[in-house]
């Protein structure tokens, strides 16, 4: 190993910590919404807050449940967006490459200021 | 060289051999995508034995090829990506002579992330895939390390191996 080598790691594990550290300051958002999107078309924005389930083109199902949006189920071979971690914060996706269908966390156009003027 | 030929055949045939164990191991991270980038090992020895031109080739060769067999197109639109934005990373990084192959593997480790996480941002038309960059860096440096942990031992091994014209 060369001196480079250790540089170019450490290059590499501060971007990224740093992409880690952003996500997690962006923090929790309880307004949060759940914006999915089918080849890059919107389908349809849910309410995170709101436990229900959501039947995607009949190819899958995700869930929303204590504030946190899983898919449960696919009709893909690899079920690799079903395996995916259940997502609650700002910014968090699942994916869905064979049917290309993208859930995201979106919490930024409900502040709390508008909630409690209402 | 005069076994040029056969000695491609036998590195691509083990590059296909790798890829095919790395689909068999059965490993989740919970995020997609995440391998140990076996194959990777025939090309950063390919790429010190031999020169970038037939590095690039054999990595050609061996994504088409598996992603025929194993795959589908996707998989092979993906790792394309991902191969050859590696391998150009690679051999700049060993044109400059500062870097070991552990250097140059985790370059090329994380590179092989970056181009396949560029073609799954195009597919699903988001940026939103940049959520996963993170989690493939990190990932990437652990496995171009152990790739780069391996090409060392074997290039010491084979030394005598000549496939240079």
């Amino acid at each position: 190993m060369k001196k480079n080598d250790f540089i170019l790691i450490g290059i590499i594990l501060v971007l990224a910590v740093s992409f880690i550290g952003y996500h997690f300051l962006k923090g929790k958002d309880e307004s949060a919404e759940v914006v999915i999107t089918v080849d890059g078309k919107a389908y349809g924005t849910y309410d995170l807050a709101a436990d229900q389930t959501i039947n995607i083109n009949g190819t899958n199902t995700l869930v929303i449940q204590d504030g946190q949006a899983d898919m449960k189920d696919a009709d893909c071979p690899d079920k690799l967006c079903v395996h995916q971690k259940a997502i609650s914060r700002d910014g968090e996706s699942i994916i869905c490459l064979p049917n290309k269908i993208v859930v995201t966390i979106e919490g930024g156009k409900k502040s709390e200021l508008d909630a409690v003027a209402k | 060289m005069k076994n040029k030929a056969a000695y491609f055949g036998v590195f691509t045939a083990l590059a296909l051999i790798f890829s095919y164990v790395e689909m068999l191991i059965p490993i989740q991270f919970g995020v997609p995508g995440i391998k140990l980038g076996l194959a990777n090992l025939m090309i950063v020895i390919m790429l010190y034995k031999s020169g970038p031109k037939d590095a690039l080739l054999l990595s050609v060769v061996r994504i088409v090829l598996s992603g025929f067999l194993f795959g589908n197109l996707f998989a092979i639109i993906y790792s394309l990506a991902g191969g050859i934005l590696s391998l150009a990373v690679m051999a700049l990084l060993k044109k400059r002579g500062t870097f070991s192959v552990m250097g140059v593997s985790i370059a090329g480790g994380v590179c092989h992330n970056i181009g396949q996480l560029v073609v799954a941002m195009a597919v699903v038309e988001t940026y939103r895939v940049g959520y996963y960059l993170p989690v493939l860096l990190i990932a990437g440096t652990v496995t171009g390390m152990l790739i780069g942990i391996v090409s060392n031992e074997v290039l010491k091994r084979i030394r005598r191996l000549n496939l240079q014209n």
